[in-house]
């Protein structure tokens, strides 16, 4: 050791550090390196030259000033006169509503559509190849304005609900589908609601619970319940009765006609359900195809020895098949919710006020910040990606395969 | 006794099949309805299709092809559903957006020249010397399309002209190493200082141009082809180095890597877009002020690089260990072991993912019409801002799905065909 460091520092030359194979690597890196900084260093100096010769200095503080624009579809309470930072988390807020329902929407259409394509029925595995030929070769933001288009020219307005010669009517008389949204009916919580949403938090933690104990049981014993009828009555039937014993104090509000509008009930405006269809529809196309690829990837033995151990198909599947398609299908369907949440931003296309929408959209044209707020909004969606593909990958990590 | 055996001397004659076991009968049983809940489904998706089709094809058929305006369309008894005569009239603008009628020829040309410039690129059997058009034609192209001076982009080209005989000329006096410096430094100093003034004194001596063509103008199917095809041929040398650069051992290479491509996957196309309308010229020195497309281009092509690093480090990764042991046992350096033996299987392997990233940066061009290019949906305001087709909004719709699917679609059948050509397993 003490000799090869004697020859390496007694002869040692400059050309050394390029031809050596010991030092190549480090003086390349270091170039790398310097280059980098300065490259990045001569970005940010234009950078805060130019804004400062705008008389723009880079700062934050305008964040805490007056808005002064008022946001339709908001989760939390927002007026005109909130900060541009509340805006932003308003806007936050419809991004994670719309990326979440999206990719809860996508996963069961792509889900099912993936296992119909590979169905044996002819004609039902060629429609679901047609749809998902049609949804993944054509540009996501042609979706999103053509579901708008369709809300918008398709869906009568709400005058058309009015009078005895109305051309349009209500859904059970309680849904109304027009040109401005969906108007569903909502609940009211009245005096002692309190008693039935306790029981049925109860309950779902009662089901998780019942279902260790049927998992356990039929370790044991072999014999297999109806787990899945005993759950829907756990979760329903208590809520239901405490309901009718404290004299039905959830009340339900049903959307009407008031005006030149409908008042009342749920009301989900129509550039969010435009935005979801468009999301979910094209997303579900690339899921599907995820699925069947995980579920062709299954060797057919497995198929078989299921069916040799005596499982019917639907148990093969559920069993068998599934679980292990699981862990070829979770690395694409992770992908694939990540494009989802940034696709999400295209809401800016159909006036759905999504942090794109509000801190990259109306906040930079009111203050002219735009160096903060784009930087502010690609942390965001940073922060938004790197979180989900973190979940998602310690969720892979605990069923992939257990190699020992 | 003996007689009352009979066996059969000769055998009997084949009868048909029954009618439930052949042909179209059997099939369908077997096909469509070979449960209860599978011919509920069948009968289900018959009358979703009928319906659809009962709805659709009455109204896409229509003799509206000559309309001459929505109005027109309303007005006729005899034409009750689409108007088709918005795609007959704007057919050209949905085309080249603005660009000047009599010169769309040179956008046509440079599409032309485009199949024969990649050519040899794709099919080996194509004469060698072929490549020196496809080296020329990216100056070429642009030249047509943005139109202006020649001299503009030859004395760009000179710039590699230049590097390359500097690499010539000193390689025997200074070294491999030296001479590699000043043959990037050379070209860079030129581009940088000389190539302006070279091209507009050389301008003044010989004036040889066609017209110039703003990039305002540009717009249609031309513009996402331009920003796509674009995009594609730069992502894909740069994907390849940045996924090299993720595999590699040197750890600050890596790391510089790893954090690109992370925070682009990490940010959505339209970010990167506002980055490149807005932001862009502020990282620039004080003045200059480059073309909005090109901007464009810049940012769509960053964007594809860190997908394509990532699809092409999967294709690395999926390579056995023990190709790249038997090129390390070779004696190849780590290049040569690159070029010959790791990148042709991996680039094989990843033929899926990488059209597949091709396919879905065509797609994105499309956002360009969020920060106000004249793509072909971006279009359709302005088509809809005239008042003769106010109000016109499937037709528009369902002819740019079209044009869209057509390329996609195509592209994707051209990559599963690719994958089985070169398919070495059994």
């Amino acid at each position: 050791m003490a000799m090869a460091d004697q020859t390496a520092s007694g002869s040692f030359r400059l050309s050394m550090l390029i031809y050596d194979t010991r030092y190549r690597s480090m003086t390349i890196q270091i170039i790398v390196l310097m280059l980098f900084m300065l490259g990045a260093a001569w970005l940010v100096d234009n950078m805060l030259t130019n804004l400062a010769a705008l008389g723009k200095p880079l700062g934050f503080r305008f964040l805490s000033d007056a808005a002064g624009y008022d946001i339709n579809q908001r989760l939390i309470e927002y007026n005109s006169q909130d900060t541009h930072l509340r805006a932003a988390v308003v806007g936050l807020l419809n991004t994670l509503l719309v990326a979440f329902l999206g990719c809860v929407i996508a996963t069961v259409l792509g889900v099912v559509i993936g296992v119909m394509r590979l169905s044996k029925n002819w004609i039902v595995a060629r429609l679901m190849t047609v749809y998902i030929e049609t949804f993944r070769n054509v540009p996501v933001l042609l979706w999103i304005v053509f579901s708008m288009a369709i809300f918008i020219e398709v869906l009568p307005q709400p005058n058309a609900f009015r009078g005895d010669a109305a051309t349009a009517s209500m859904l059970f008389d309680a849904f109304a589908f027009t040109n401005r949204g969906f108007y569903l009916p909502g609940p009211i919580f009245g005096d002692g609601s309190m008693a039935v949403v306790v029981v049925f938090l109860l309950s779902i933690v009662g089901i998780y619970f019942f279902g260790k104990w049927a998992k356990a049981r039929q370790e044991a014993t072999g014999e297999i319940l109806p787990t899945f009828w005993i759950k829907l009555g756990i979760l329903i039937l208590p809520a239901v009765i405490v309901h009718f014993v404290m004299g039905q104090p959830i009340t339900l509000e049903y959307p009407e006609l008031k005006g030149f509008n409908f008042q009342g009930g749920i009301y989900m405006r129509n550039s969010l359900i435009a935005l979801l269809v468009a999301l979910s529809l094209y997303t579900a196309a690339f899921i599907a195809e995820a699925v069947r690829a995980g579920i062709m990837a299954i060797s057919h033995g497995q198929t078989e020895a299921a069916s040799a151990l005596g499982l019917r198909p639907k148990r093969t599947m559920s069993l068998v098949v599934l679980p292990q398609a699981m862990r070829v299908i979770i690395p694409p369907l992770i992908s694939q919710y990540l494009n989802l949440t940034k696709n999400s931003s295209l809401a800016i296309a159909v006036g759905y006020m999504d942090i794109t929408g509000t801190l990259g959209g109306i906040t930079l044209n009111q203050t002219g910040r735009e160096m903060e707020c784009i930087m502010l909004l690609m942390l965001c969606y940073l922060i938004i990606s790197l979180s989900i593909s973190m979940v998602m990958n310690i969720y892979n990590n605990s069923v992939k395969l257990k190699e020992r | 006794m003996s007689d009352q055996f009979y066996v059969r001397t000769e055998m009997l004659e084949e009868q048909p099949a029954p009618l439930g076991q052949t042909g179209i009968l059997k099939w369908s049983r077997e096909n469509l309805f070979s449960s209860i809940p599978n011919s509920i489904m069948t009968i289900v998706s018959v009358v979703v299709v009928a319906f659809l089709l009962w709805e659709f094809i009455p109204w896409a058929w229509q003799d509206s092809w000559n309309a001459s305006s929505r109005r027109e369309c309303l007005d006729s008894t005899e034409i009750t559903g689409a108007c088709w005569g918005v795609i007959t009239e704007r057919f050209n603008q949905l085309m080249f957006g603005f660009y000047p009628h009599e010169l769309q020829w040179r956008v046509l040309l440079c599409f032309v020249l485009l199949i024969a410039a990649i050519a040899p690129v794709l099919f080996d059997k194509l004469p060698r010397e072929m490549l020196w058009f496809s080296a020329i034609y990216p100056f070429f192209g642009y030249w047509l399309l943005w139109g202006g001076s020649l001299w503009g982009p030859i004395v760009v080209i000179a710039g590699f002209v230049l590097g390359y005989l500097v690499m010539r000329l000193l390689s025997q006096t200074l070294g491999g190493l030296a001479a590699m410096i000043l043959a990037v430094l050379t070209p860079l100093i030129w581009w940088l200082f000389f190539a302006g003034a070279a091209a507009d004194i050389l301008h003044g001596i010989m004036p040889v141009g066609i017209e110039a063509v703003k990039s305002s103008k540009f717009g249609g199917l031309s513009l996402s082809l331009i920003i796509g095809i674009a995009g594609i041929a730069i992502s894909f040398p740069l994907g390849i180095v940045l996924a090299l650069g993720r595999q590699s051992d040197m750890f600050i290479v890596k790391t510089l890597s790893v954090g690109y491509i992370e925070f682009i996957r990490g940010v959505p196309l339209i970010t990167l877009l506002f980055v490149a309308s807005v932001l862009l010229n502020y990282f620039m020195p004080k003045g200059t002020n480059f073309d909005i497309i090109l901007r464009v281009v810049i940012m769509v092509t960053l964007f594809s690089a860190a997908y394509m690093a990532e699809v092409i480090r999967g294709g690395l990764a999926a390579l056995p260990t023990g190709q790249y042991e038997a090129a390390d046992a070779l004696g190849l350096d780590y290049w040569q072991s690159m070029q010959l033996i790791i990148m042709p299987q991996a680039l094989k392997i990843s033929i899926p993912g990488i059209v597949g990233t091709f396919i879905g940066l065509f797609k994105d061009t499309t956002l360009v019409s969020i920060i106000g290019l004249l793509d072909p949906i971006g279009l359709t305001t302005a088509i809809r801002g005239d008042s003769a087709w106010n109000g016109i909004v499937w037709e528009l719709y369902i002819f740019i799905a079209l044009m869209f699917w057509v390329f996609t679609f195509s592209m994707s059948r051209y990559s599963m065909y690719l994958e089985n050509k070169l398919k070495t397993t059994h």
